[in-house]
């Protein structure tokens, strides 16, 4: 079985157009996330870290013609196109494959009234998978995840799967979504969003932020200085929305994940910031024996950002583990969660060799991934 | 390594149950599909009132996954043992399609639980006390050569013991297939390998 | 107030898809959520919707919603002290 690394990234939020952009902003202590009033996406206003549409179209005139691609199409181009600027990987090649996450695609394509002049094909996600493949004359069909929240992870982990088993030397996966009035109205007819930008793990935290993003990760059998070394996805068989009470499929992932590893120096968490998921979380990570472990989670600076959720946050820890320092949660003052677990509060310098990005998900998946740095 | 073996197959199609090839059960080919639904809901007798919340995708998923569990002895095997690999082409569109309806009068929340193709999986993991592996994967036509070697590869280097996998399918315009395999080391007639999973479409 | 929850009863079968009851099976002072019709969460906010689609009672809070909810008999309750408000 080969050994998979990390290649080149790119992440694109309100926080910026480039990892580097976006984890700037981060140490400064931004977030994405703003009042959002006077939308298309609810007749209220709401806290959301929402993507310039200027600077997204200006952006892509470099790259292509702006009314040829759907807003989500253009973000996870140009997520893509910033991370291969860098790298050499063959793409018109047998062995280079696409994976895509994302959990609605183009969904506001439903919409009749803002639909322009896309058809409504262009729902079908593994067509607009195929319109970002051929945008870089990709050899393979791309692969498409839909897992739902999970789904970032949950495609790192099956590109280091098939590279592990020497079926692809190089993985490119983009996870992207962006919000709709669809997404929108859903997140609120389940009362689970905030008023105010999220707290996660916080004792006073009411609910979840959305976001949009698109990022890239590139996985690849040449060496680097980060490995994806495991991981593994589980289900709750509890409830379709609600997240177990014992954190039992979250537990049985950290366990398979993370097998023979002990010495794990940083945890990514879901955090999204409702009461349920910050506190089966909390369950789930000590049970594992994992409650002194510095936590985080990143959904105050981004938002939930769904499918690209895990690659978001995944390369902004992953970058914590190159430059050894621990970012903290923005949003959580106080933590009080079910279980006491270690969440970072402060932004810290501390030694770090090996992340553990968790998430979870609507249907009850849940998925974790081991990542470790060589020097 | 093992040779892996289709145990069972389930195919739900034009009003139709197959089990392994066979055709066991059907309703009048113009009978809509949740009334072919909750026709192989009753003649199967099966009790779970969860059902009848469930959307299109998620029923045609359940009933299936009902079908190609019974009379499996599970007694070996745990939950965390178990995984599901699906994939289709239309992910929940067909309920997506539903709740933007919901938009021009009140959100539902009961139809937007739905919106997400893997829902399917959870609510066969919760029916049949299922947590192993499971992903799901939106395709143009059912991948068989991929979703072979990915389960291969599952029950090589995880604990997967026993894997259901296969194409659960409903599309905008209500044509909807499914093809449920049962797959374990448990010697059978039919041998897992690409060959062998012959899923074929009505609406080509 | 026997109508409104016999109304009620019929409502509630509809919105939340429990095809399988009829409405004589369902006992008004009888807890929703616990072991008879085993509600959920999701239902909870379906009864949101409920109260807000035929009563025009909106509830933003479903911390709220647990005591009105408590059974069918509260709920009509609820609806009769609040509706239109």
């Amino acid at each position: 079985m080969m050994k998979v690394f990390i290649g080149q990234d790119n992440i694109i939020t309100p926080l910026g157009f480039s990892t580097k952009e976006n984890l700037d902003n981060i140490l400064n202590g931004e977030t994405g996330i703003r009042t959002c009033t006077n939308t298309p996406l609810s007749s209220k206003p709401f806290p959301a870290s929402l993507i310039d549409n200027t600077e997204i179209n200006e952006r892509f005139q470099a790259l292509g013609d702006i009314q040829k691609y759907t807003r989500f199409e253009k973000l996870s181009i140009l997520s893509i196109e910033n991370a291969l600027k860098n790298s050499t990987i063959p793409l018109s090649d047998p062995r280079t494959l696409f994976i895509l996450s994302t959990t609605k695609g183009n969904i506001e394509l439903l919409d009749d009234d803002l639909r322009e002049d896309f058809s409504k094909e262009r729902l079908n996600l593994y067509t607009t998978a195929k319109i970002i493949s051929e945008f870089f004359s990709l050899y393979n069909t791309p692969m498409i995840i839909s897992n739902a929240c999970i789904s970032g992870i949950a495609a790192i982990i099956l590109g280091q799967r098939l590279i592990s088993q020497g079926l692809y030397d190089n993985v490119i996966v983009n996870g992207t979504d962006v919000l709709s009035r669809f997404v929108v109205s859903g997140f609120q007819s389940f009362l689970s969003l905030s008023a105010s930008p999220c707290k996660p793990f916080d004792a006073n935290r009411d609910g979840l932020t959305l976001g949009e993003g698109s990022a890239t990760i590139i996985l690849t059998k040449d060496k680097s200085s980060i490995e994806i070394v495991n991981g593994a996805t589980s289900n709750d068989a509890n409830h379709i929305s609600g997240p177990s009470t014992t954190g039992e499929g979250l537990f049985i992932a950290i366990n398979n994940a993370t097998k023979n590893y002990k010495n794990i120096d940083l945890i990514s968490a879901h955090g999204t910031a409702t009461l349920y998921n910050d506190d089966m979380e909390s369950k789930a990570i000590s049970r594992a024996g994992l409650e002194s472990v510095p936590t985080n989670s990143l959904k105050g600076y981004f938002g939930h950002t769904l499918g690209a959720a895990g690659i978001i946050e995944s390369l902004i820890n992953l970058e914590s583990l190159k430059k050894n320092i621990l970012i903290n949660t923005i949003g959580c003052t106080t933590p009080g969660t079910v279980e006491n677990i270690n969440i970072i509060q402060e932004k810290k310098d501390q030694q770090l060799n090996c992340l553990l990005k968790l998430a979870s998900g609507f249907g009850g998946c849940n998925a974790a991934a081991l990542f470790l740095k060589h020097e | 390594m093992n040779k892996l073996y289709i145990n069972k197959h389930v195919k739900l199609l034009n009003n139709t149950v197959y089990i392994d090839q066979e055709k066991k059960f059907s309703v009048e080919s113009d009978e809509n599909f949740s009334s072919f639904a909750k026709s192989v809901y009753k003649n199967y007798e099966i009790k779970y009132s969860k059902f009848y919340k469930m959307d299109a995708l998620c029923k045609l998923g359940f009933l299936s996954a009902d079908l190609l569990l019974r009379d499996l002895n599970r007694e070996n095997i745990l939950p965390e043992e178990i995984a599901i690999i699906t994939a289709n082409s239309s992910s929940s569109l067909h309920t997506d399609k539903n709740y933007q309806k919901t938009l021009s009068e009140i959100p539902s929340p009961a139809v937007f639980v739905y919106t997400l193709p893997n829902i399917v999986s959870g609510e066969i993991s919760i029916k049949n006390n299922i947590k192993g592996e499971s992903l799901f994967f939106i395709q143009d036509k059912f991948d068989t050569k991929f979703i072979s070697e990915y389960v291969k590869y599952l029950f090589e280097n995880t604990n997967t013991k026993l894997c259901i996998t296969g194409w659960i399918e409903i599309n905008m315009n209500e044509d909807y297939q499914t093809d449920l395999y049962l797959i374990s080391k448990n010697e059978g007639s039919l041998e897992f390998i690409e060959t062998n999973l012959n899923v074929t479409y009505n609406h080509e | 107030m026997n109508e409104l929850i016999e109304k009620l009863k019929t409502q509630l079968i509809e919105q939340l898809n429990l095809e399988d009851i009829e409405p004589d099976e369902i006992v008004a002072n009888e807890a929703l959520f616990g072991d008879g019709l085993c509600l959920d969460s999701i239902d909870a906010l379906e009864i949101i919707v409920l109260l807000e689609k035929e009563y025009n009672i909106k509830i933003g809070n479903p911390k709220e919603g647990k005591e009105i909810m408590y059974s069918i008999e509260s709920l009509a309750k609820f609806i009769t002290e609040n509706k239109g408000k």
